[in-house]
């Protein structure tokens, strides 16, 4: 004798599952209303692009809305290069090896290391041994060694996600394997790269020990890759940790997530519009 | 069978590993004429059709021994340059496999590998490659809308046309109507009996009938080794081997 027919146990399955996706759902949409409803109010023009004032209690966050574009746009520089070379090469011109296999356990082992790790590399590493300082510099190098791994892993996937026979195609046409790569591999493997490095955007953006440890926390625009940054993460993380002023760490949290929602639109957007034109 | 010779294959033998899928072929392919290969599943058409652009090559393991002799020139020689190689030999796979962009890019994919950047050329290929693969009248209000759009047999004949984009001297078809309705089949047929003024055309086929219909001579593989080869006339009528006449009339394979 069942317990429960089949036809309940699939009811009870559909609730809980239903039921788990909700509370997802709740607490994220809680958190984000949460931070948009109490940090809305601060924010106007002002506050995008003036200076802050007494250590932030006053003013706006100009220079750390920079200070997040650019520290970003800078691992990623570093790391994207590099990333998707060793993933193409790790592909498409070594075979299945002994080396292969150790190089991506490597990479795995090293995406899953806490960010804090590499703040202390980079602060000893680029801060005291190279004197960088703290800078910008220091710390998109920093970032960009902790984004790496998953950079060379998701676009490895994407990579592999792409058939062997439009390879074989490409080649019975005449290509080189450089040819292949570019004009048939990486378009193909693009949606898979971008959401890899969507991620890494976000690792970055939302980091604060490891930037606080190379790139430091100065509150005045950077004139050069030589100046101390802080990010919106880093500005009010400080602004409430060191109770200056609640009210604008919630307008700072407020601009982050409406930037990185932007960024998500924005992207999945243009990628929606690269994938129609070719399907 | 006074033609010109265009591939000569002297002792050619193929291993996967240690397994032996070619076993010492001699076979000369005339230019402008049709060779087709008949034979049953695993007996080594498609590896043989393979060692001809050395596609084979990106297999892992793969090995040849032997001369494969294109106009006189060893393919298998060290220095030989494989991407001019599979220029000048074209390839039809089984299924039909269109890049993921528009038809117009799928067949210009070669000519602009090769160099060719200017627009109306690149038009006039398209154009002549799609009348020659009796593709042109389907699609030629649509030249910038994806190909894989098109239907089965519409992107086959693409990868037909795509393949004499490029100019190649040989055409190796790989079965290339196993997916395609009857309709599509004649229409490839048609054009590869078109074709064959121009280019010398080697046709992998497992259906019996098609080699009968097109292919002015016709090799029999089995288990990996050439059974014989002949006239298609006199293979379909006077097989001198007791297998292929087996094969031809349908009693095994």
């Amino acid at each position: 004798m069942r317990l429960v027919s089949p036809k309940w146990t699939q009811r009870i399955a559909v609730g809980v599952l239903g039921a788990a996706t909700l509370a997802t759902l709740l607490i994220l949409l809680f958190i984000i209303v949460f931070v948009l409803e109490k940090g809305l109010r601060t924010i106007c023009w002002n506050f995008l692009f003036t200076d802050p004032q007494d250590m932030g209690r006053a003013g706006g966050i100009f220079p750390t809305l920079i200070g997040t574009l650019l520290l970003p746009l800078l691992a990623l520089a570093v790391a994207l290069p590099l990333g998707v070379g060793t993933a193409v090469y790790l592909t498409e011109y070594t075979r299945e090896g002994r080396l292969t296999r150790i190089i991506r356990f490597g990479t795995d082992c090293l995406a899953g290391i806490p960010s804090i790790i590499f703040g202390l590399f980079g602060f000893i590493f680029f801060v005291t041994i190279l004197k960088m300082g703290w800078c910008l510099l220091a710390g998109g190098l920093t970032l960009a060694i902790m984004i790496l791994p998953t950079i060379i892993r998701t676009t490895e996937e994407a990579i592999r996600a792409v058939p062997y026979s439009y390879r074989e195609v490409s080649f019975s046409l005449g290509a080189t394997r450089w040819a292949t790569v570019v004009k048939v591999v990486l378009p193909n493997a693009l949606p898979g790269i971008v959401t890899g490095v969507m991620l890494s955007i976000g690792r970055c953006i939302g980091e604060t020990a490891a930037v606080i440890f190379t790139a430091g926390q100065a509150l005045h625009l950077p004139h050069s890759v030589f100046d101390s940054v802080r990010t919106m993460s880093v500005h009010f993380y400080i602004l409430a940790r060191e109770g200056i002023s609640a009210k604008n760490a919630y307008g700072t949290a407020a601009v982050l997530i409406i930037s990185i929602l932007l960024l998500n639109v924005t992207t999945y957007w243009l990628m929606h519009r690269f994938i129609g034109r070719r399907t | 069978m006074t033609a010109e010779i265009k591939f000569s294959v002297r002792r050619l033998c193929a291993f996967h590993g240690r397994a032996e899928s070619l076993r010492s072929i001699t076979l000369d392919v005339p230019d402008h004429r049709i060779l087709g290969i008949i034979g049953p599943a695993s007996s080594g058409k498609t590896t043989f059709l393979r060692t001809l652009n050395r596609l084979n090559d990106l297999i892992p393991d793969f090995r040849a021994t032997g001369q494969v002799l294109l106009d006189s020139a060893d393919i298998y020689q060290p220095d030989f340059d494989v991407v001019g190689l599979r220029k000048r030999v074209g390839m039809v796979f089984a299924l039909p496999v269109p890049l993921p962009m528009s038809i117009h890019d799928n067949i210009t994919y070669g000519p602009r590998l090769a160099g060719v950047r200017d627009r109306q050329q690149l038009y006039d290929i398209v154009e002549r490659t799609l009348q020659a693969a009796f593709l042109w009248d389907e699609v030629k209000d649509r030249l910038h809308s994806s190909a894989l759009r098109l239907s089965g047999g519409q992107q086959q004949r693409l990868c037909l046309a795509r393949v004499l984009a490029m100019e190649p001297e040989v055409v190796l078809l790989d079965e290339p109507c196993s997916g395609l309705d009857p309709i599509s089949t004649a229409k490839i047929e048609e054009a590869l009996v078109a074709l064959k003024i121009r280019y010398s055309i080697i046709l992998v086929t497992n259906n019996t009938k098609q080699a009968s219909r097109v292919a002015d001579d016709t090799a029999f593989f089995l288990m990996g080794e050439l059974v014989e080869h002949g006239l298609t006339e006199q293979i379909f009528t006077v097989p001198r081997d007791q297998r292929t006449g087996d094969y031809i009339t349908g009693r095994f394979g």
